[in-house]
């Protein structure tokens, strides 16, 4: 018999076929480019995205080989197994990026040590790109693809949406991280901050984008509740406004069908605007909303407990969402941008205060008559320490977006302090926080491995974020001052090479910082796989108790006559 | 042209802004709304698995 949902199935199936063949068409097309290109770099970038495509290709096919025996996309199930993927992911690309950091870090520290010229794509010039793409993308990407397939179904009530779509975004999602990075350490890149992939790389994220967007607002579409939870709200600007972003920053004429190099369509300050418009945007709705909505999730799920207020949380979207995506001009004071569109870049930094503070407290509130969780519960103390690290942040930002502020800290290394405390205590921890609460809720356990390898990983992260914070500030605002320190003649006191020596102890700590906060994510990950394996604690949520765990009380023992 | 242009950006946009802001704070204080809200805050809380009817 025809049921509604074996009808809904059948076409789920046909998606199989569907992505199949899109994604083999991209295939063949790279071995067209493979075998036409006479640029070695796009030669090598063909071949691989042949080989994954490929092993998607032959994966699928063997996956779907039985497919008439089952069902692979109940619409009486959530789809877990895809968060399953997404959580090991962002483990994965979150170690490597943090290990390129450090090795970037004792780079910088110790350049007679870690500059190979024999290998030219060890150079901090190819590895910065792979440690902030990484990072942010690689990393924070996976964690809000797999966050927002697992809230999405569970705020709807229903299973996500488009059969093998959302298989499609997660596998194309990893092949753009790979095309990217292997990209960059040949040295292909159209010299963009955070928007490094050239023409092709950003044609298959774009489609892939809006697979991604697709796939969400069909989950919207079908769902079971009346009302659109917040965080749903959250993860839809997000998407929305990176597709905007990545589109109009990306627009480029190949200089040929076979080559990897672009001419980029906008010019001087307009390009400069466009290119800070995408950049601080990206912090916005890549590293902002997208985690803002991990936050109204998982807190109030975490603590059970509904968020602090709903009220609140309304105004919260809408006013940051406003404000924020005009605060790019702060990162063109003093430049050839027209002054009123830099102060209103100032303005607008400095009035997003109000919005991130608010949803700050709407998240820590969330706790109240819960507090004691912070003791006892280290998951619950990472997220709120997050969003202790997030106030700090976005209390910094609007202050170092004011002109004359700017004009001591633009350029210095309080930038890249101020941008660590953001990502390492913000987005890093309610990260964390969201992967400690998914691996015993997907895998049906009832606690983590081991609760206290997670008060372990809090404390030594913390103290390398607060090592790498500190070190940031001193060495960003004593080259900021020593960088405008004129002499009584009216010369310039130091030569730039004295301010960069003068750093160096600065970036000791800073390297002994990252390695630390490396450190933590290793333990995460031991933690993590040792949970999904049901070791130690994580015992399954269905098991019986016990009974020679706790020793029934027995009558006192009476020494033998 | 410009001028035109940006003069119209900074005050229109000033307008449109402050609308925008009161409309969304309207919806969010509106009391006939206060149920709706407390039903969607508990909603993540109530999640018992996909709902097929």
């Amino acid at each position: 018999m025809m049921t509604p949902n074996s009808i809904a199935s059948n076409s789920s199936r046909g998606s199989i076929a569907t992505v199949s063949v899109a994604v083999a068409i991209f295939g063949v097309l790279s071995l067209i480019i493979a075998g036409r290109t006479i640029d070695h770099a796009m030669s090598i970038q063909a071949m691989t995205f042949i080989a994954l495509v490929t092993a998607f290709l032959v994966g699928t096919g063997m996956w779907a080989g039985n497919l008439l025996d089952r069902n692979p996309f109940d619409e009486t199930k959530y789809e877990d197994t895809l968060v399953k993927y997404g959580v090991f992911a962002s483990m994965f690309w979150g170690i490597a990026g943090l290990l390129v950091g450090v090795v970037i870090a004792l780079q910088l520290t110790f350049p007679n040590i870690f500059y190979f010229p024999e290998w030219g794509w060890t150079n901090f010039g190819r590895l910065r790109p792979l440690h902030t793409s990484a990072v942010i993308f690689a990393f924070g990407g996976n964690v809000l693809l797999a966050t927002s397939f697992y809230v999405v179904q569970r705020t709807c009530r229903t299973r996500i949406a488009g059969g093998m779509w959302p298989w499609f975004v997660f596998w194309g999602y990893q092949f753009f991280i790979v095309l990217a990075a292997t990209g960059y350490l040949l040295g292909v890149t159209q010299s963009k901050e955070y928007a490094e992939p050239e023409w092709y790389v950003d044609l298959w994220l774009t489609i892939v984008w809006v697979a991604y967007l697709l796939v969400f607002l069909g989950t919207l579409w079908k769902r079971k509740e009346p009302h659109i939870y917040v965080a749903n709200w959250f993860y839809l600007s997000f998407i929305v406004t990176i597709a905007m972003l990545h589109i109009v920053n990306n627009l480029s004429v190949p200089v040929s069908w076979t080559g990897t190099k672009s001419v980029q369509v906008f010019a001087g300050v307009q390009d400069a605007m466009t290119q800070w418009w995408y950049g601080h945007n990206a912090v916005g709705f890549f590293l902002t909303t997208g985690f803002l909505a991990i936050m109204y999730y998982f807190i109030p799920k975490r603590v059970n407990r509904p968020v602090y207020s709903y009220r609140l949380s309304i105004v919260h979207f809408w006013s940051l969402i406003f404000i924020y995506i005009w605060a790019g001009p702060h990162h063109l004071h003093y430049t050839a941008l027209p002054q009123w569109a830099q102060t209103l870049g100032m303005t607008f930094s400095i009035m997003l205060w109000m919005p991130s503070w608010g949803g700050m407290i709407n998240g820590v509130m969330t706790l109240s008559g819960a507090w004691d969780k912070l003791r006892t519960d280290p998951v619950v103390r990472m997220m709120v320490v997050s969003l202790a690290f997030y106030g700090m942040a976005t209390f910094e930002g609007p202050l170092m977006s004011v002109r004359a502020v700017n004009s001591l800290s633009h350029y210095t290394e309080w930038g890249i302090g101020h941008v660590h405390s953001g990502a390492l205590g913000w987005v890093g921890y309610i990260s964390f926080g969201a992967l400690y609460c998914l691996v015993p809720w997907l895998y049906k356990k009832k606690a983590l491995y081991s609760k206290s390898l997670v008060e372990w990983h809090f404390w030594i992260s913390t103290i390398g974020i607060l090592f790498y914070m500190i070190s940031m500030w001193f060495a960003g605002i004593m080259e900021g001052l020593m960088w405008r320190a004129y002499n009584e003649y009216g010369f310039l006191e130091y030569s730039f090479v004295e301010t960069v020596e003068a750093k160096h102890i600065s970036y000791m700590i800073r390297a002994l910082g990252g390695l630390l906060y490396f450190s933590g994510a290793l333990i995460m990950a031991y933690n993590l796989v040792r949970s999904a394996m049901g070791h130690g604690a994580a015992e399954p949520i269905d098991a019986k108790p016990d009974p020679y765990a706790t020793p029934e009380p027995r009558a006192t023992l009476v020494p033998a006559e | 042209m410009y001028e035109a242009l940006s003069s119209f950006a900074q005050t229109g946009g000033l307008v449109y802004f402050v609308l925008m802001f009161l409309a969304a704070l309207a919806y969010a204080l509106w009391p006939n709304n206060q149920e709706t809200f407390d039903r969607a805050a508990n909603s993540p809380l109530e999640d018992k698995g996909p709902s097929n009817d």
